[in-house]
């Protein structure tokens, strides 16, 4: 049994590989000049280098927050490389992507070739900074439906990219979201017409690979009036001994009656025991409900990364909008987690619904921060939140920040919290049964995650439970 | 099947049990009462290997092996069964999942095929039925919000679908009502057979009227202090335990 449970904490980031491949990567360092080559390598229009420009300037005058419950030396953002594509680019069709990339995503779990795809599901590939295959393009394009790399969404759809981006994260929203705005490289852009159910999830997948780069990728999901996107993102990166930092934007747009369900199983390398590699994410998203009754849901379940910074947040701007989110955050090992939401309520009738579960084990420190805001225009706006930490061990940290602004009489905000530990009688009875100890904390936890997994699209759902087992493997004893 | 010579043992330092000695052959039922703190709860607990209860002397032995060596899981796969007097709620754990997880591990453990969701499902209200439980209560968490009869069934299910070698049964028969009481007497009877045999710990000779003994033991300051059939279960209920505590 000893040897199991060694073999066991010993298979511990099962993504961690590196892929041989050429890439074209440019050299450390960010000045001007440096996002002019980002620009013109993508063959970007002229707003869009003139919008990066400003965002650098604005940059340039941030300073870097230090509010978060997280602790790590400082970066040195001229150290980094702020651009890494694979050599060869841009593929037409999945016969023109690099085998071996390919292969990676196989070797994921996500295979890009037609005939093994992944029934119902539309995937955008995103290796380093680049996106190298989007499958079922024609399905979707029949209904309507652009999904496409941010790349193509510049040179096909430069008007819809122009209206809507930097609408609900401007360039200088924050430290992170400005550094993105001027260097990002690649990422999705979605668009669903209007009156459209979109025919199948749809799906981004984030590798990072390259050494000493920054992955900046920016989402644009633009869900117009009555349609209706679910979409999920992956994220995975090899184990390297060097952090690497990740500063994503999404920004959401939902217009009348249109409903985006968002899911996020984040898997980045979390570093190692002694705290050593990982990936820095430091991520930007918020959705806005443009118009009445439209609703935006958030569901993430993070379990990588060596910290995480991250407040997927909703403007519920639209009369009789809703804001969900649902998380899942586990800090184990030298992990650190500040993750939660915003929800500000701006329309008449607006309602949030806010559930967060952080797991905290080895010697991972969680912290939920939240902000609940009616405005005065808020008439009747209600918030629900319900916030539990559940603790493994006796080294790991649970932390609550939960702020509430309340401008409107009408408003009701509840808020719950609970802050529990897996019980040595939970743990005995379930080995009574003949579980080993190891499979019992895995029950445990994923019994406490049960009300965020269920939000999950149906294969994510057990997708989340296994990471969060194998995330947990050599937590406890 | 197993045999405790000389057992002593202490919890939290202070001796709980001191010197206990019980043998029992397959097929037997074994009953064991006893007055508050004699050491009942202490023998199922130690049997099973729960935590901070500390050996200082003795062995036991099951079916040839030294079951004190043992870990918790792996006295369970060896077909030792502790039915909880407090049962634990695990919250968001669905019943049946976590049912079907035990069978399979047992199953695995003994390199046999895993039982799939619908072979399980069919099991599972086979034994549903002779308890007369509702199916509801595949679906709720693991003795999540159960009344105290409800977890109590529950454990006596697990039984049923384990079938353990030796079921101990810990004050199951504690905050039942009658009709409850039956239920948990069938469930046992049912697996009552010439190879598995039973501890049932109680306070109350009411239950072996309907879980028939094959011997009655009286535990008191942590000795067995006297054996006998079951007709001695009759005589405690009428004397109470005063005159072998004296003798103790």
């Amino acid at each position: 049994m000893d040897k199991s449970l060694k073999q066991l904490a010993e298979q511990e980031y099962e993504y961690g590989f590196i892929t041989n491949i050429e890439s074209e990567t440019l050299p450390p360092g960010l000045n001007e000049d440096v996002i002019r080559e980002i620009s013109k390598r993508k063959g970007e229009p002229d707003f869009m280098l003139q919008w990066r420009l400003e965002a650098y300037g604005k940059w340039l005058q941030m300073k870097e927050p230090e509010w978060a419950h997280v602790h790590y030396p400082k970066i040195d953002f001229q150290a980094l490389s702020y651009y890494s594509a694979p050599k060869k680019k841009s593929a037409q069709s999945l016969d023109e992507v690099d085998p071996e990339i390919l292969d990676t995503y196989n070797k994921l779990g996500i295979p890009l070739e037609e005939q093994k795809m992944l029934e119902g599901v539309a995937i955008d590939a995103v290796f380093d900074s680049v996106s190298v295959a989007t499958t079922f393009k024609d399905k979707l394009a029949e209904a309507g439906v652009i999904f496409c790399s941010m790349s193509e969404a510049l040179r096909e759809h430069p008007e819809l990219v122009q209206k809507y981006l930097g609408t609900v994260v401007p360039q200088g929203d924050n430290f992170y979201a400005a550094l993105n705005s001027a260097v990002f490289s690649d990422g999705s852009f979605v668009y669903i017409p209007k009156n459209t159910r979109c025919p199948m999830e749809l799906s981004t997948y984030f590798r990072i690979n390259q050494a000493k780069t920054g992955q900046f990728e920016r989402t644009l999901l633009v869900a117009d009036e009555g349609s209706y996107v679910s979409y999920l993102e992956g994220c995975t990166a090899p184990m390297r001994d060097e952090n690497q930092l990740h500063a994503a934007v999404v920004e959401i747009v939902a217009l009348k009656d249109a409903t985006v369900k968002y899911s996020t199983v984040q898997n980045w390398y979390p570093g190692d025991k002694q705290g050593k590699g990982g990936i820095y994410n430091f991520v930007t998203k918020r959705g806005a409900c443009r118009g009445a009754n439209s609703k935006i849901s958030w569901t993430q379940v993070e379990t990588g990364s060596a910290i995480t910074w991250k407040y997927p947040s909703v403007i519920l701007q639209g009369d009789n909008s809703v804001g969900e989110f649902y998380s899942v955050a586990l800090a184990s090992k030298m992990q650190q987690a500040d993750t939660g939401t915003k929800m500000i309520h701006i329309g008449k009738n607006t309602t949030s619904t806010i559930i967060s579960k952080g797991i905290s084990a080895m010697k991972g420190q969680n912290a939920y921060r939240g902000l609940v805001r009616m405005m005065p225009t808020a008439e009747n706006a209600r918030n629900y939140t319900q916030c539990d930490s559940l603790l493994l061990g006796h080294e790991c940290g649970a932390h609550t920040f939960p702020y509430m602004e309340v401008k409107n009489k009408t408003a009701q905000v509840e808020h719950e919290a609970t802050t529990s530990k897996v019980s040595d009688d939970q743990l005995f009875y379930l080995m009574q049964r003949g579980l080993s100890e190891e499979d019992a904390v895995a029950m445990i936890v994923n019994g406490f995650c049960k009300r965020v997994f269920k939000e999950l699209p149906m294969e994510f759902a057990v997708e989340a439970q296994k990471l969060m087992e194998v995330s947990l493997e050599g937590a406890i004893g | 099947m197993l045999a405790i010579k000389d057992l002593h043992v202490n919890v939290a330092g202070k001796p709980i049990l001191k010197g206990l000695n019980l043998t029992i052959n397959p097929g037997e039922v074994h009953a064991v009462m006893g007055p508050n703190g004699a050491g009942k709860s202490t023998l199922g607990n130690v049997l099973s290997g729960r935590e901070g209860y500390e050996v200082i002397k003795g062995s036991v032995e099951f079916n040839g092996q030294d079951l004190l060596a043992l870990s918790p899981q792996e006295r369970a796969l060896a077909g030792v069964f502790l039915a909880f007097q407090y049962p634990v709620e695990i919250p968001g754990v669905n019943n049946t999942y976590f049912l079907r997880a035990a069978v399979n591990n047992l199953l695995k453990s003994r390199g046999e095929a895993e039982i799939d969701a619908v072979d399980f499902m069919t099991l599972v209200q086979e034994k549903l039925k002779l308890l007369h439980m509702d199916k509801k209560f595949l679906n709720r968490g693991v003795n999540e919000g159960f009344s105290g009869g409800e977890k109590k069934r529950n454990e006596v299910l697990q039984m049923l679908l384990l079938e353990p070698k030796l079921g101990i049964l810990d004050e199951t028969d504690s905050g039942l009502d009658i009709d409850a009481l039956q239920m948990v007497a069938k469930g046992v009877n049912h697996l009552r057979d010439s190879a598995r045999s039973f501890i049932v710990i109680t306070h109350y000779q009411r239950l072996l009227n309907y879980i028939v003994p094959d011997y009655v033991h009286v535990l008191a300051e942590g000795k067995i202090v006297k054996s006998g059939a079951k007709e001695l279960a009759l005589e405690l209920e009428e004397k109470g335990y005063g005159w072998l505590e004296e003798q103790a």
